[in-house]
């Protein structure tokens, strides 16, 4: 079962050894990690907490509406308070002023929580090389997915969610390398 | 009071010369120069006077010029709404003793232009009632748009060091907390849209006082003009009001083609008319939407974001883009509007028409959006006036005023449109407004898509536009040009112009200065939205939490103009 990543993966109907099946073709077990289970559910259920500032959270609402509609990708449910939200998207410019606004909701999600810095703006500071402008938002809080643009098309940000939903069950986030590290440093 | 000779002899009755003001010749708007001392009371005669009437204060700002004996000057833009007339008042400000005379008490709409020109040249207004930051940070250092600033000087902000209301403060040591409430709105809450925050004191669920922080998306938008050439500005206009892109782009173009004595052709102002429009289409449906949206009623803004995704198609086909465009250039356009465009238009004008029906078969009669509305924000004519207030929400308070109609550019003279007002001036009101706008946008598209000329799109001037490239490679002459044209910049001749277009929130003016350089001297931009907010906090006064919510949709405060 191990990738060449080192982690089991959750098995896929029909092509896991692991599951055993009736002689009709239904599956009665299979056998996984926890862990594995806990991503596959994780990554399928994204709970987006628009920290939405300028131009790109316009287009956020493009991507939102029935024309792209992210909730094909299970991403749908928007909530506006970081305690019901796991994915914090960083849609527009982020000042100085507004940086420790950022840190603080950032904080106040629940874990295991996940970022997408979406523009130009919010991953380098864009073309406002300037005096109040953050030239980053990984200045501050740790980034999992850069979307490019100024404003990224809604085809862009949806692959940056698809990407982050390939990067929860392969384990490569931020925060799951983290606590990856924070058990290896346990067990030694 | 029809000539400037009228005004100047009605201003000369009560300041002879040698009285401190200075007629100064020779500019686009009539200007006077000002002594300190006697701007309070030139600027009460020329807003009481019935026959110069200034009753709408569009614009403060201030500009650096260090070479200068008296380094600071403090510029105001005047605008009467009954004679249709401006003025220019300028002072003089030493750098020694930086200080001008507050203009608060005789226009509402001063404090926080003001304050701006405060936080950003370093102007202290004597009597102001709360003269501090309004866009920087709390903990930032040094004034920003002073010429010996470094536009890359950054200072940071830490948790705890943001600003905090003085009574907000106070209140949390009072001995009785059970009394009255503090609560923080903003600047991350679904409502504000972004960046914008409210503390408000709350009596029980009754609003009793408020006060207003913006500045969380300031991006240096003067800043960053002073340091790229002239026709590099046009992107970061693009990114003031991004819900209209195109609209900013044609204000400054305008702007800079009036200092430069150039008219695009015919063809690139018709096409600039209908983006235009179909900019304000999308900037109102995004207001109305986001408005309804706030308000509980989500099945509307699904209907208008449709609308809005059929333009962008148009508009991604004119030059890639489908929000932030810059598709303007000094001059004209890009390039020219695609094969299919007409067609696609006139799809639109289709389409969209039935779209706002629906959402209109659902709303506008709907009980529960008019209990909402009706009486909640209200703002008299008088009072909008005072605040600076332009665009649909001065005409919901029953101020026929749009730019469009009062001085027209790019031919809006030949349309036939409507300015739709209203007298109730209540959040219902804005909205009736904003819908009856977005058909009248429509009306002027489908007569400039009928008149729309072939010919060029952009002037045939290689001082201002950029070469062909296929001329680039074939001829010597092209090839200096572009060269010159790339490396230095446009060439622009000294001078200074406020222009003024109507945005999708109000009169947006360009105030621009050159000093014959490839980059502008000084951009100060006059955003709408920025005088319609000061007057948030007023209104909210003994309304309640949710009723805040639809005010703010109502107003259209679009962060990245509001701060730029």
């Amino acid at each position: 079962m191990a990738q060449s990543t080192g982690r089991p993966t959750l098995p896929v109907a029909g092509a896991g050894q692991a599951a055993s099946r009736q002689p009709d073709g239904s599956q009665t077990f299979l056998t996984t990690k926890l862990e594995s289970l806990l991503d596959a559910a994780r990554k399928n259920s994204l709970w987006p907490f628009p920290f939405g500032t300028a131009c790109c959270a316009i287009e956020f609402m493009s991507v939102m509406m029935s024309h792209y509609d992210l909730s094909r990708f299970g991403a749908e449910v928007v909530r506006f308070s970081p305690r019901q939200s796991d994915l914090m998207i960083v849609a527009g410019t982020v000042t100085d002023k507004m940086a420790p606004v950022m840190v603080r909701i950032y904080e106040q999600m629940a874990e295991p929580k996940y970022v997408i810095s979406m523009g130009a703006c919010a991953c380098t500071g864009g073309f406002y090389r300037a005096y109040h402008v953050v030239q980053g938002i990984d200045e501050f809080i740790p980034v999992d997915v850069y979307v490019p643009g100024c404003p990224p098309t809604p085809e862009a940000l949806l692959q940056g969610v698809v990407s982050l939903q390939e990067m929860i069950q392969r384990g490569q986030t931020n925060y799951q390398r983290k606590v990856a590290a924070l058990r290896a440093a346990a067990g030694k | 009071m029809a000539s400037r000779e009228d005004r100047l002899a009605s201003i000369r009755r009560a300041f002879p010369e040698g009285t401190g003001v200075a007629a100064v010749e020779g500019l686009d708007l009539q200007t006077f120069r000002v002594d300190r001392a006697v701007l309070p009371a030139l600027a009460r005669h020329l807003k009481d006077d019935p026959a110069l009437d200034f009753k709408l204060l569009a614009d403060v700002c201030g500009v650096d010029y260090p070479g200068r004996a008296e380094r600071f000057e403090a510029v105001y833009h005047l605008y009467s709404v009954t004679h249709g007339h401006r003025l220019r008042l300028k002072v003089p400000v030493p750098a020694d003793n930086p200080v001008v005379p507050s203009l608060t008490g005789v226009w509402k709409a001063a404090d926080w232009f003001e304050r701006e020109a405060f936080d950003l040249m370093g102007l202290r207004f004597e009597g102001h009632p709360n003269l501090k930051r309004i866009l920087c940070h709390p903990a930032f250092h040094g004034h920003a748009l002073r010429k010996d600033y470094d536009p890359g000087q950054r200072w940071l902000l830490r948790e705890g060091e943001q600003d905090v209301p003085v009574w907000a403060r106070d209140e949390q040591e009072d001995e009785n907390p059970f009394e009255t409430q503090v609560l923080n709105l903003g600047p991350s809450h679904p409502s504000t849209h972004g960046t914008l925050r409210t503390t408000l004191r709350l009596d029980g669920e009754v609003i009793t006082d408020a006060e207003v922080e913006i500045g969380y998306l300031h991006r240096c938008f003067e800043k960053m003009s002073e340091s790229h050439t002239w026709n590099q500005v046009i992107p970061y206009t693009d990114r003031l009001n991004y819900c209209s892109a195109m609209i900013n782009g044609v204000g400054y173009a305008l702007a800079v083609e009036r200092l430069l004595g150039i008219e695009a052709p015919p063809r690139a102002q018709m096409i600039r008319v209908i983006l235009s429009e179909l900019s304000r289409v999308m900037d109102h449906i995004v207001c109305v939407g986001a408005n309804l949206n706030d308000l509980g009623a989500m099945t509307p803004f699904l209907y208008l974001y449709k609308a809005r995704e059929e333009i962008y198609s148009v508009l991604e086909a004119c030059c890639g883009g489908r929000l932030t465009m810059s598709y303007v250039r000094i001059g004209g356009l890009a390039n020219d509007v695609p094969a299919g465009f007409a067609d696609a238009v006139r799809y639109l004008l289709h389409s969209i028409p039935r779209l706002i029906d629906d959402m209109e078969t659902l709303i506008t009669e709907n009980r529960i959006f008019r209990q909402r509305t009706e009486g909640i924000g209200t703002l008299s004519a008088e009072a909008a006036l005072d605040w600076g207030w332009t665009g649909p929400c001065l005409r919901a308070s029953g101020v026929a005023y749009d730019v469009r109609k009062a001085h027209p550019y790019l031919g809006y003279e030949n349309f036939d449109f409507k300015v739709p007002i209203s007298h109730a001036g209540d959040t219902y009101a804005r909205y009736l407004v904003r819908v009856e706008e977005l058909r009248q946008s429509l009306r002027i598209i489908e007569q400039a898509l009928a008149a729309l000329p072939p010919g060029e799109v952009i002037v045939d001037d290689h001082r201002v536009a950029l070469p062909p490239k296929e001329k680039v490679y074939t001829e010597m002459e092209s090839l200096i040009w572009h060269f010159k044209w790339v490396m230095e910049g446009m060439k622009v001749p000294p001078g200074e112009r406020y222009g003024y277009t109507e945005g999708a929130n109000g009169e947006l003016g360009y105030y621009v200065i050159s000093d014959g350089g490839g980059k502008p001297y000084r951009i100060k931009v006059r955003p709408p939205c920025f005088a319609i907010f000061q007057a948030y906090p007023e209104m909210l006064k003994g309304h309640m939490i949710p009723d805040a919510v639809a005010i703010l949709g109502s107003m259209n405060i679009i962060a990245g103009e509001l701060d730029r």
